[in-house]
């Protein structure tokens, strides 16, 4: 390592704080901006003359009391909780096995049928969404939600068995033979000795598939038109807005109150999230 | 080789592994390939909404599709927007994730509000951002009139006029994919030897030289995950444009998702709104290439 003059490396440390608060303003920005919205008082809100960065005249609660009591938010919320819920446990109960019977597949093709799988996740809805409009149509769940219960597990299994799939190469098979040894069947073995072992790997996709319901869009604005049968991803969105009215303060304080839960649960996560997405680049 | 882990009786272990493996790919087969065929088939067809009529009319959607100024300006924009976006986020990041690699205080809260936007739903973000963008009260407006950089009276419609409003979609997907680029440049990062660098530093490499020589193509396969799920994200996304101008004004930020969107669910014509969403497919069959050749790469090593 070089010496380096005093003056440099202040000017180092400078940089450094610069570049952090720079983006970490930039990128939070809206959030901040949204907390702001939704407790001003209109008057305060339109007037374009206001310091916006200012509470003018002082915060209200009113836009959040008239989220929660005159609009179907949690209405909203509870469909998206339903069909996530509906969702994680569909994923879990096709995506476990699968990636235990890949994991212990020998020879390259459980690989590479792994990696066929996990090319299927990046076939994106909006290349399938009209075919499904019409499926979805024919199975007569127009307008229902059990549309998006058939539909988003075709987004969650494919990554959440890809994720799994590295869980379960991890785990030693002299623990299942042994087992067998003990009289467990192959599938008594994977039910009693891999499955307790691996709950953070499947903690994992619980929060992957859970997190992905509450951000898809594209389905849930095709599927369903009633305003109560929507997610919250499209009902505050679209149904918030009355004809051309934008209630700007519900619409922030809803943006907000879903969107915070859901980046802390899939922040603690993240590091699981994103060693399945660099698959194996990363070692 | 070793031999079928069931001891005893080979034969259970094979009707195990597929039995316990075909739920999945039955659910593939049929919500991913049937679908995907039938958007093929539909592209060739005249189906639409509220209509039992089906024929094959050939390439008759292809054809007129191509024809319709729209259609032009869709594809031009999402290779350009995807483009744009991607060169952005590849600089912005990689400078981001150089800041964060060193431990600081706070590093973890600091993480969590850099990666908000990726997060958070994507309709909500955007709506976040569809209020800072109001054509009436803009924060942004109100801080360049408070400079003095525009006159009161005459304020910049950010999603009113055309080449703003490009501008903003692209911010937005900027803003969303930074930080998922930058967590995934961050484990790269982490995993990168720190020996390598420093013996050349030793040897007496200057910081261009051992940024372009050798950090740089160590970070080369991260780069290309980082870039792939970038163009994907971008490419075929339909929340941000739908939500932010639904494609105005004047079909300037109309991109291939959103206007099969139009054509396809709102216009009810499915079949050339299925002929439009095809077109995503050459860039999709490109990313999986690509991705496929770093699996095998990391495979390799």
């Amino acid at each position: 390592m070089s010496v380096r003059a005093p003056g440099r490396r202040v000017a180092g440390r400078l940089l450094h704080v610069g570049v952090l608060v720079f983006f970490t303003g930039a990128l939070a920005f809206p959030f901040f901006w949204m907390l702001i919205a939704a407790f001003k008082q209109n008057i305060d809100l339109y007037t374009v003359e206001n310091n916006p960065f200012k509470f003018n005249l002082p915060p209200t609660f009113e836009h959040v009391r008239f989220l929660f009591t005159q609009t179907r938010f949690l209405r909203w919320l509870g469909n998206t909780a339903l069909v996530g819920g509906i969702v994680v446990a569909i994923t879990l109960l096709v995506a476990v096995p699968a990636a235990y019977s890949l994991a212990r597949l020998t020879g390259r093709w459980g690989e590479r049928l792994g990696i066929a799988i996990f090319l299927t996740y990046l076939i994106p809805p909006t290349l399938l969404f009209i075919p499904l409009s019409r499926v979805v149509g024919l199975l007569g769940l127009q307008d229902s939600i059990f549309s998006l219960v058939l539909v988003y597990p075709s987004m969650t299994i494919p990554f959440s068995i890809w994720l799994l799939m590295g869980f379960f190469k991890s785990i030693p098979r002299e623990l299942e033979d042994a087992a067998m040894v003990d009289g467990l069947t192959r599938f008594g073995a994977f039910l009693r000795m891999v499955v307790p072992i691996s709950v953070s790997g499947i903690l994992t996709v619980v929060i992957f598939s859970f997190t992905l319901v509450t951000q898809e869009f594209v389905y849930a604005l095709t599927f369903i038109s009633p305003e109560a049968n929507q997610m919250i991803g499209v009902g505050v969105p679209i149904f918030l807005v009355r004809g051309d009215v934008y209630y700007w303060g519900s619409l922030m304080a809803a943006c907000l109150v879903a969107s915070l839960p859901i980046g802390i649960l899939y922040n603690l996560f993240l590091d699981r999230f994103i060693a399945g997405f660099t698959f194996g680049s990363v070692k | 080789m070793r031999p079928a882990a069931a001891p005893g009786d080979p034969g259970q272990g094979r009707f195990l592994g597929v039995a316990m493996f075909a739920p999945a790919v039955l659910y593939i087969l049929l919500l991913i390939a049937v679908p995907f065929g039938l958007a093929v088939l539909y592209a060739f067809s005249d189906a639409r909404i509220g209509s039992t009529s089906f024929h094959l009319v050939g390439l008759e959607n292809f054809r007129s599709i191509l024809q319709s100024p729209s259609f032009r300006k869709a594809l031009r924009n999402s290779i350009v927007f995807t483009l744009v976006a991607q060169a952005i986020v590849i600089v912005c990041s990689n400078i981001l994730s150089i800041a964060l690699e060193k431990p600081f205080r706070g590093r973890g809260f600091v993480r969590f509000l850099i990666l908000l936007p990726w997060v958070a739903p994507v309709s909500l973000g955007t709506i976040g951002w569809k209020w800072i963008l109001d054509s009436i009260y803009s924060v942004i407006t109100w801080v360049l009139v408070a400079l003095h950089l525009v006159k009161p009276f005459n304020t910049p419609m950010w999603l009113g006029e055309p080449h703003l409003a490009m501008a903003s979609v692209i911010l937005v997907h900027c803003w969303r994919l930074i930080p998922f680029s930058t967590v995934i440049m961050l484990a790269g990062r982490s995993a990168i030897s720190k020996e390598i660098p420093e013996a050349a530093a030793i040897d007496g490499a200057g910081f261009w030289r051992t940024t372009f020589q050798i950090n740089l193509p160590m970070m080369t396969p991260i780069l290309s995950v980082a870039v792939l799920f970038g163009i994907i994200f971008t490419f075929t996304d339909m929340t941000v444009v739908y939500i932010l101008t639904a494609g105005g004004p004047y079909d300037s930020t109309q991109t291939l998702p959103s206007l099969a969107f139009a054509t396809g669910i709102a216009g009810s014509d499915l079949a050339a709104g299925a002929a439009i969403s095809l077109f995503l497919v050459p860039v999709l069959v490109l990313v999986a290439y690509g991705m496929l050749r770093l699996a095998h790469r990391a495979e390799v090593v």
